[in-house]
Formats: structure tokens, sequence, C-alpha cells
């Protein structure tokens, strides 16, 4: 293979990583607008430059849904951008999403054999650059569809899981119908993460372009309530069924006070600010309450999104409360380090044991103690120790907890036959099939809680079970259904 | 989009409206209850299910106006649509036959109380219901509750119609008086249905209550609605809405329903004012 870029590899490795354009932290940790713009032709142009042209490119092997990422680069090189978001969507019908909510350090990027000796090159930043460019001169081209095929296949949820299952389906030939029981398309996309991390224009032109393949999204349609999974095969006609539910079930922590007035879950705080507009009441009119202190407990993505979100609708302090040190928090870098830009306090090495109020029954602190780290726990993280005597009182007014969700169970619960883990996950062998025929599931209802691509691929490899499922029903064949071996967890 | 086939006024402040939403209406059962939001900018709001057609897809629905966005949809005629209907929501009220019941109503709590009095009825139970509010003007469906009733009782706070005084004052001497009143159904205002739940404790007779938390999904994802039952944290939205009133923790709930009040004040100005305005530009 030819390498496209004339320049050679020690020419190169001489280059600069380029950055995104930021929002400046002061003035965004009081705005809902995205934080990152991203590159923009000129700086994505030199980051290209970058790219060693592997004749073994390790970095595609780094990518959950394995996107030719040489090539897609080659292609920016040739300044084809629209051929380099093509070459992307052939992996990834998702490419605006997932240039920004990726953690690419932990993937493509860590094993980029630039980034052996010097900073690997930003691909996710590239990634999110031909999809933005795409959008922003209205050049997409819905793929062409080369067969249609009879059989209707449902897709439960409308998260990244569900969406990149349609997808990939779609292209296939089936007729697809998407269930979504809230009133919007997207999931934890739509209800959990922030607009300043995913704007809904690009949410919203990601779900339009999966209807331009003949999707057709249903939404208020809670399965299992307003149909059940057998309804849905035997009245409605569907040959199969995906389920992309998600881990939409808070958890709390189980300690006294969390019934006063001022105690969120994060999914119900972010659901009534990124799906229902809280931020913008009374123009909307869900409300949202929040004292001039925020303390959020947690230390992953999550509770990033609600720290920095509380600070943004106007608390003074806003306190990121974790348990262990920084260096074990769950939360992608680029979050942890956009929040304390963003004047996070976090309060490290701390757990808090009671939420105390005032006498109208609302939050008017949070009694804490303090931890070290003793010996590594089943996790390989070490695990938090009291200190005795340590506890004290941080005056706060809200509470935000964040610290996980679980399966919503109500498929598992009207649905025979589907095999549960104790987690509440659907089990699943290696190509998402369930326990039960005709029935696959991906994304966190299988995984737990884990990430946006992770997600996508679940969808991604469903897709292709359930078009291998569909061909041997077809044919007539005795389909081999695998038996589910074992449950998939990620950390 | 969900239009709305048919509104009446029941009182002034109360609404009822038949709504299309074919796949709510095939699947309904007493004791389940919609999300629905009136328009794009609207909150999403719990409302229980009274009736439904299958045969038409038809839902039926009893709004009271107390919140910003129950007033708005009282404005909402036959013609209008809704932007969103979600459902049928909640796990179904437990049907069974305990020999005699009483059924009990506080307000617009009556509303929510008919499907579950009728299929009671149809189960082969006496019933004995008990419709009650704080004025003649505010009792509603007294006619369809005597027509799925064994026997009727009403009850007005001020004596302007019915029996004067509270609900639990009739109940106390249906339970006393010797009917072998076995379970109670209960739903109504929070304070009525602790007063029940006070009541029938001191008797031992079983006792259900549906409980009216704040909810955004509905559908268990928020946990805004979690009420402490004998201890134990539950979702009102999956887990109810109906709860053994007996193990049911009344004040924390009380408590909690009034987090929004400084806000919901808010709303409900700004929307009369806008509602002035209109009529202003109409006239």
């Amino acid at each position: 293979m030819n390498y496209v870029n004339p320049m050679k590899p020690s020419e190169r490795m001489k280059l600069p990583r380029q950055h995104s354009i930021e929002q400046d932290a002061e003035i965004r940790s009081h705005n809902f607008k995205e934080v990152s713009y991203g590159v923009n032709e000129a700086l994505a142009m030199q980051e290209v430059q970058r790219c060693l042209e592997c004749k073994d490119p390790v970095c595609i092997s780094g990518c959950p849904v394995s996107i030719d990422i040489k090539s897609f680069i080659q292609y920016i090189l040739k300044k084809d951008f629209v051929g380099a978001v093509n070459k992307i969507r052939e992996s990834n019908y998702l490419p605006a999403i997932c240039g920004r909510v990726c953690p690419q350090e932990s993937q493509c990027e860590e094993i980029c054999t630039l980034g052996k000796k010097h900073e690997p090159v930003a691909i996710g930043k590239l990634e999110r650059f031909v999809a933005d460019y795409e959008m922003q001169h209205n050049l997409f081209v819905p793929p062409v569809i080369k067969e249609s095929r009879e059989e209707k296949v449902a897709i439960v949820g409308s998260g990244p899981s569900g969406l990149t299952c349609a997808a990939e389906l779609a292209k296939l030939g089936y007729k697809v119908t998407v269930f979504e029981a809230l009133h919007a398309v997207g999931g934890v996309l739509r209800y959990g993460i922030p607009e300043f991390r995913l704007p809904r224009n690009i949410l919203d032109m990601e779900a339009e372009r999966i209807k331009a393949l003949g999707v057709e999204i249903i939404t208020n349609f809670l399965v299992g309530r307003t149909a059940t999974i057998d309804e849905l095969f035997d009245e409605w006609g569907f040959k199969a069924v995906f389920l992309g539910t998600g881990a939409g079930t808070p958890t709390f922590m189980g300690i006294p006070g969390e019934s006063l007035s001022g105690v969120y879950s994060a999914n119900e705080f972010l659901t009534r600010v990124n799906l229902m507009k809280a931020y913008d009441f009374p123009n909307y009119d869900t409300p949202i309450k929040y004292g001039k202190a925020v303390a959020v407990i947690g230390g992953g993505n999550t509770a990033m999104d609600a720290v920095r979100t509380s600070k943004r609708l106007g608390a003074e302090k806003a306190y990121l409360i974790y348990r262990r040190s920084r260096k074990e928090m769950p939360a992608r870098e680029e979050e942890i380090h956009h929040a304390e830009e963003e004047g996070i306090e976090f309060v490290l090495l701390t757990n808090p044991i009671r939420i105390v109020s005032d006498v109208n029954n609302w939050v008017s602190g949070i009694e804490c103690q303090r931890m070290e780290l003793g010996e590594p726990d089943e996790s390989g993280r070490r695990k938090p120790v009291p200190v005795k005597g340590s506890e004290y009182i941080i005056p706060v007014q809200t509470v935000i907890e964040a610290i996980g969700q679980k399966p919503n169970p109500i498929i598992q619960q009207t649905t025979q036959g589907l095999d549960v883990s104790k987690r509440g996950t659907v089990v699943v062998n290696e190509v998402q099939a369930t326990s039960r025929e005709g029935i696959f599931a991906g994304g966190d209802l299988a995984r737990g809680g884990a990430t946006v691509i992770l997600a996508m691929r679940d969808g991604k490899t469903a897709a292709s079970a359930i078009h291998e499922y569909l061909l041997s029903k077809h044919n007539g064949k005795k389909q081999a259904i695998p038996e589910p071996f074992a449950e998939l967890t990620v950390a | 989009m969900y239009p709305i086939i048919h509104k009446e006024f029941l009182a002034p402040t109360l609404g009822k409206f038949i709504i299309k939403a074919p796949f709510i209406a095939r699947k309904r059962q007493p004791g389940n209850f919609v999300i629905l939001r009136v328009e794009e900018t609207g909150e999403r709001i719990p409302l229980t299910l009274v009736d439904s057609d299958p045969a038409n897809g038809t839902i039926t629905l009893i709004v009271q106006a107390i919140g910003k966005t129950t007033k708005l949809l009282l404005t909402k005629k036959a013609g209008d649509v809704l932007t969103d209907v979600a459902g049928p929501l909640g796990s179904p009220t437990p049907i069974e036959n305990h020999g005699a019941v009483a059924c009990v109503g506080g307000g617009v709590g009556t509303a929510e109380l008919l499907p579950i009095t009728r299929a009671l009825k149809q189960a082969g139970n006496v019933v004995y219901s008990i419709v009650g509010a704080r004025n003649k003007e505010l009792i509603i469906l007294e006619k369809d509750m005597y027509e799925i009733s064994d026997r009727l009782f009403v009850t007005t706070d001020d004596g302007t119609y019915g029996r004067k005084g509270f609900v639990t004052d009739q109940l106390k001497d249906l339970i006393e008086g010797g009917l072998g009143i076995k379970a109670v159904y209960a739903i109504g205002p929070l304070p009525m249905m602790k007063a029940v739940a006070n009541l029938t404790k001191n008797y031992g007779v079983h006792t259900l209550v549906s409980l009216n938390a704040i909810m955004v999904d509905g559908t268990g994802m928020c946990g805004g609605c979690r009420v402490t039952i004998d201890g134990q944290m539950k979702f009102a939205c999956v887990d109810g809405p109906e709860f053994d009133a007996h193990k049911v923790d009344f004040d924390e709930l009380i408590m909690r329903n009034r987090t929004y009040v400084d806000l919901e004040k808010i709303s409900i100005e700004r929307f009369e004012q806008e509602q002035v305005k209109l009529q202003e530009a109409l006239s």
C-alpha cells in the first residue's frame, strides 16, 4: 500500500498533536452550549499529517466496532471528507456521536503506534470533524439498500445499541421498527448525556439518518406494558426482537435522609435537565430545585455530567464526593479535566454516611467520613476504608446520587424464558442471543453499565446474528441457537 | 399525536376527556395510569386511566385543575391534540373476591377508584362505596359509582350534600356495622388515605391505597416517585401505584410532594397571566 502522505515518518513524528478549540471554562460553566468545538479543517489537515499510515494499523483493533481508521485518515489526507465519513459509516452509523462521547484514549488512541513515543493521533477529533463537515455542508446521502426482505424486526429502546442494530438491519433490507418508551429518541444519549457534551441537533440529525434508512420509530411505547414481547411476535408479526433497554433504574446508597426534598438520583436530575429542559423553567414546565451548594456522589461519567450540570444551573459550590482517589475514578480523563477547569470541587477519599435536613424536610447538609485506601478489592482498585472519628458535615441544599444504574426489570418480568443474572442483566452469548429463540439483547441491559460504543458493538453483533437467524429460518434449516455461555461483564 | 375525541366538564374544575390512544386502550387494566404531555414545552404528568374502549381505541381520563399542566389541559377541547400519551403504566390492581369490600373515593380520587370498584363488583364482591369531597360541587361520578355498588354513601366536609363529615366517619360505621368488610380500597388526597389507613389498622382490615407521587418518566427510571413501604424504598410508578396502606410512610410522601410548591406557583401565575392576555386578545 502506498503512502498518501509524502512526508517521512520521522518528520511526521515531530509534528505536535492538535487540540480541539474549546469554550472558555469560566464562560461555559454558566451555559449549556457545547464545551468543545472540535478541530476545524486546518487543524484536521495538520493532524492527519501525523498518522504514520502503519502497514499493520493496530488502532483498528482498539476500536470496538473496527472502524477502518487508517483508510478514513487517508481520505482526509486526500481532502475527501465525505469519503472519510462514509468509510466510518461502513462500521459505525453514528460518527457524530462517537466522535464526541467515545473514550478514544482507552481504545484506538491508546494503542496508536505514534503514541508509544509521542502523543497518539487525535483519531476521535478527526472522526468528529468529518461527521460535522458532512452535516454543515449538507452532504449526507443515505446508503443504497440493495435488497428488501419480508421479515419485520422489533428493536426495543432507541439508545445507542438499538439505533445501531436498527441501522444495520435496515441496510440489510429488513423492515425495522424501534419502540421507545419516552417521547423522544436516543435513550441515554437523550436523557443522560448533557447538551454541553452532545448537542441535541446532532442527536436529532443522527436519528433522522436512521429514519432515512426506512426505520420506523414509535415513541411513547413501553414494551412490556403497551405490548409484551410475546405480543410483538404473535400479534404484530415480528420475527426477531432486539432488546436494548439499557440500565435505566437508579440505585441509591441506602443512607439515612434519601427521602428528603432536594435529594435526586443522577438519572432524575439529568432527565429533568436534558430531556425536559428544566434549565429553561418556566419556559419549559418541568421544574428542578438546586441550592447554592450541590453535592454529587460518585466518580463516573454520570457523576461528572451531574456536577457540571449543577454548576451550569447556577450552583455556587458544586462538590463531587468520591470515596477513592482521583486515580481510581471511572470517569473519562477528559471529563474529569473539564470538570476541574470549570471549578468543580473534588472531595476525594470521602464517603457520605447521612443526609441531614432543616425543619422543612429539605436537605441542609451531607455528613461524610474520610477514607483511606487499603488492600485492592475484587475490581483491582484499592478498597477505601473509613478513618475513625473523621465525620464532618458539608453544608449543601441539594444531593445527587450517581452511584450506578441497573437494568429496568419490566421486560424481564413480562417475558417468559428470558435468563436474567443476579444483577438484573439479560444473559447473552457471544452473538448477543438470549436464552429465548429470536430474542437478542445488548448494551447496558446485557452489560449492566458500560459505554456508548460497546453498546453499539453489541447492536452490530446482534444485527449480524439476527440476519443469520432469519436466513436459517427462511431456508427452513434447523437453526442453531447457541447456549448462553456466560454473562459479558465490563468493569 | 393523541387527539381529544370528547371533552366535558363534570364540575368547574373537573374535566372528562376521551382520547384516541389505541395501543393503551387495548391493554388497560384497573389501576393503570398514563403519563401525558400536553404540548412540546410541557411536563410529563401521571393520570389514572378511568376507562377504555378497545373497539374504538379510546381511553378516558378525568382531570382536576390543580397545577399548571392540569389547568392547561382543561382549556383543551374535542379536536385538540395532546403531544404525548404513554401507557398503560404501573402494576394493575390485584382484584379478588374478598366477600365484602369498601371502596372509598375522595375528590378526584373517585375517578381513579371507579374502574377498580367495577372490577371488584365483577369479581363477585359485595361492594360498599363511599364518595366524599369538600362540598357538593366536587362530588363526582355519583351515578356511575351507584350503578356498580351494592350501596353508595356520600359525605361532604361542609354538609352541602350527603352526610356531613369525612369519608372515615362513614367507613367506621360500615366496619363496625357487622357487614363483614374484608378489604378497603381508598383513593384520594394523601391526608384522606392516611386517615383511612389509621382507621382500618385498628380493625385489622386489609387496605390498599394508590399513591400519587411526583413522577417524571413513569417507567422506573428516575426514582423521583420513591416511597417508603415498610421501611423499604419502592418506586410508585412500577412497584405501585397501589400499596398496603398500613405499610406506607404517608408523612414522608406528603413532605416530598411539597418539593416544588414554590415553582408550581410561578408556573400557575404565568399561565393565568397568559390566559388573561389570550382572553383580551380574543375579545
